[in-house]
């Protein structure tokens, strides 16, 4: 197994390389993966025109847009579609080629989708750059160290939500229509990590039951960590929590993996 | 060196008659049926041997590589390959084994052959000199020329078997599971590639388990066979063995210069083929001198060869006798039960 990572990573650049390319030669789909993932704007309008006429629950219009935005900035460079992937790969038997390779398709996989990460920014950016012109500028952190901070917070969101994901299209090896799960996973997403509204606007016991699950992880955190001003210990609990989520998604999804590829099938041929 | 003991694939399948009221029945009651693949095959095959394995469609013989390539989990039995489990997929052994098969692609559909070339490169962690080497010896053999800058999606058949090909050999390894690699390719390309695999199998002294609905292939490169049916090893040895013990007689075809009667053709032997002056007989190995001798003397004839016979018609046989038997134990079962 050494000899399977030391391969993976020496074999990482062409990894991303061919990612880079791939992301290329699947730019229109893209393009519309990117516009299909615009629900947060949608909600910023219905909040702005809610907070219009005096801050709700202690949130005014400014705190709204710098919230949204940062959802859309994060969500758009932490997405992926790796379980529609593994799902139908399994379903096909492509995931025989894949598994012939000595590289486990966790990393594989990993590096082809961290390589449009760079692509995602184009589009990321300028909604960041809105984010700070705009009147949101006053409801963004206005701590620089705790800014440095939302760059591994990021990154572990997005180890967070690949591992899920990577767990759910597993589900294919055990059965057929894992993508139903992948519908109720994007429910249970959308509410339970802040996609649709700020956590703390939710009813008590719903942001209760969020904190236990790893979707705050995958969203929320680095979003906090943009737009409020946490004090040192605070900041070390959140990326603690999401370092611990990020062990625990990982690990299940190369459990729920190993235990699945025996139940391969490999269709075809 | 593989290693096969009392190998076994079952899978289970899922079975329902078409129409609603059915669906409806499966969600509650699920019927499952199970699907023997392969059933207790056992063998050895040798460091540096070209093995073929010959069976009807259905038979097995992918499957039968996909367990020992490592994608499928036998159900019962054991395999390995140079020590190792396959479907552990230990790094070593992938590094050393490729699997290609004619109706699955490892190449990016959607990128040339050349970007699946980089990328196995780097996972198979192959030196550059020794890459930009066998690149080019592929490249010539199997005469890719400018295919490698197309691409995958835009390629033939043909043209993307033989992308594929090279894809599977660039990390050298040292035993090839080839399932129908000869699939879509023309007469020309089909013996190249033939030849390749005999060069390749001396020189990197590699072992060789090949499928081929193309007998031709089998025979060409094959000197052991496999044949499998219905998942169960029914011969495993010398080709020439298995023609022996399956049907010892010859074959004697010639060109008849005169008028001979049917009569006197069948004292020689049985008459196989008779297609205007063209006769193919079908005689006993003893009685070949004096069938030859009154041949070529009293008879005259012309374009005289020996043969054995060819291994379809062997195989046609073997595989109609087992068709037969279970035709009729079915039957007795189906009558037992009424
Ligand atoms: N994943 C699967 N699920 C259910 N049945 C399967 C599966 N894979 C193969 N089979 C069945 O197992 C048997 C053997 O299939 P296999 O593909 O090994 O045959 P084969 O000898 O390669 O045939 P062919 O010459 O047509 O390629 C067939 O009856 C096939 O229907
Ligand atoms: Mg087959």
């Amino acid at each position: 197994m050494r000899s399977g990572t030391s391969r993976a990573l020496r074999a990482l650049p062409t990894l991303f390389r061919v990612g880079v390319a791939e992301t290329v030669a699947y730019r229109a789909e893209f393009l519309v993966w990117l516009l299909t993932s615009t629900l947060p704007l949608v909600m910023l309008g219905l909040w702005t025109s809610v907070a219009g006429e005096g801050p709700f629950r202690g949130y005014a219009s400014p705190d709204f847009v710098a919230y949204y935005l940062a959802t859309l900035v994060v969500r758009n460079l932490t997405g992926s579609w790796v379980s529609w992937q593994v799902s139908e790969e399994v379903r096909t038997g492509a995931l025989a080629m894949r598994l012939l390779r000595p590289v486990h398709p966790f990393v594989a996989l990993g590096a082809s989708h961290l390589a449009a990460v760079p692509f995602r920014t184009i589009v990321a950016l300028p909604i960041a750059l809105v984010l700070l012109a705009s009147s949101g500028a006053s409801a963004l952190s206005g701590d620089p160290g705790q800014l440095l901070c939302v760059l591994p917070s990021v990154a572990l969101a997005w180890l967070v939500t690949f591992a899920t994901l990577f767990t759910i299209g597993s589900l294919a090896f055990f059965i057929t229509k894992s993508m139903a799960i992948a519908n109720l996973y994007f429910g249970l997403f959308s509410l339970l990590s802040g996609y649709l509204l700020p956590l703390p606007l939710l009813p008590r016991w719903v942001a209760t039951v969020a904190e236990l699950t790893p979707f705050p992880a995958m969203l929320t955190t680095p979003v906090e960590l943009l737009t409020r001003t946490l004090s040192g210990a605070d900041l070390a609990r959140l990326l603690g929590v999401q370092l611990g989520w990020a062990a625990a998604t990982v690990l299940v999804a190369l459990t729920v993996w190993r235990l699945g590829v025996r139940r391969f099938e490999a269709v075809g041929g | 060196m593989i290693r096969a003991d009392e190998l076994t694939k079952h899978f289970k399948v899922h079975r329902r008659k078409p129409g609603f009221a059915a669906a409806l029945a499966s969600v509650f009651r699920r019927r499952y049926e199970v699907v023997r693949a392969v059933e207790n095959v056992s063998f050895r095959i040798e460091r540096g041997e070209r093995v073929g394995f010959l069976g009807p469609n259905g038979a097995g013989k992918t499957t039968t590589l996909k367990l020992l390539a490592g994608l499928l989990h036998p159900t019962s039995g054991a395999v390995t390959v140079d020590g190792y489990v396959p479907s552990k997929r230990p790094p070593e052994l992938l590094g050393s084994i490729t699997l290609v098969m004619g109706q699955k692609s490892q190449l990016i559909w959607d990128l040339p052959p050349s970007e699946t070339y980089a990328m196995n490169r780097a996972i198979f962690d192959v030196p550059k000199a020794e890459f930009d080497a066998t690149l080019a010896e592929l490249t010539e053999l199997l005469e890719l020329g400018k295919l490698v800058d197309k691409p995958t999606r835009q390629l033939s058949l043909g043209e993307r078997m033989k992308c594929e090909l090279a894809a599977a050999l660039l990390h050298r390894p040292k035993t090839l599971f080839l399932d129908e690699p000869t699939i879509g390719l023309d007469v020309a390309m089909q013996l190249a590639i033939r030849d390749f695999v005999r060069r390749y199998n001396q020189r990197h002294e590699a072992t060789v388990l090949l499928t081929s609905h193309y007998m031709d292939d089998v025979v060409a490169l094959c000197p052991r066979i496999l044949v499998i049916d219905e998942g169960k090893l029914v011969h495993d040895g010398d080709l020439r063995q298995l023609v022996k013990t399956m049907d010892p007689d010859k074959r004697v075809s010639f060109t008849l210069t005169s008028e001979v009667g049917a009569d006197e053709l069948e004292r020689l032997g049985a008459v196989i083929l008779r297609e205007g002056t063209r006769v193919t007989l079908r005689v006993v190995e003893r009685e070949i001198p004096a069938v030859v001798g009154r041949l070529l003397g009293p008879l005259h004839v012309a374009d005289l060869a020996i043969e054995d016979p060819p291994l379809e018609e062997i195989l046609r046989a073997m595989f109609g006798k087992a068709r037969e038997e279970r035709a009729a134990s079915e039957a007795a079962e189906a009558g037992g039960a009424t």
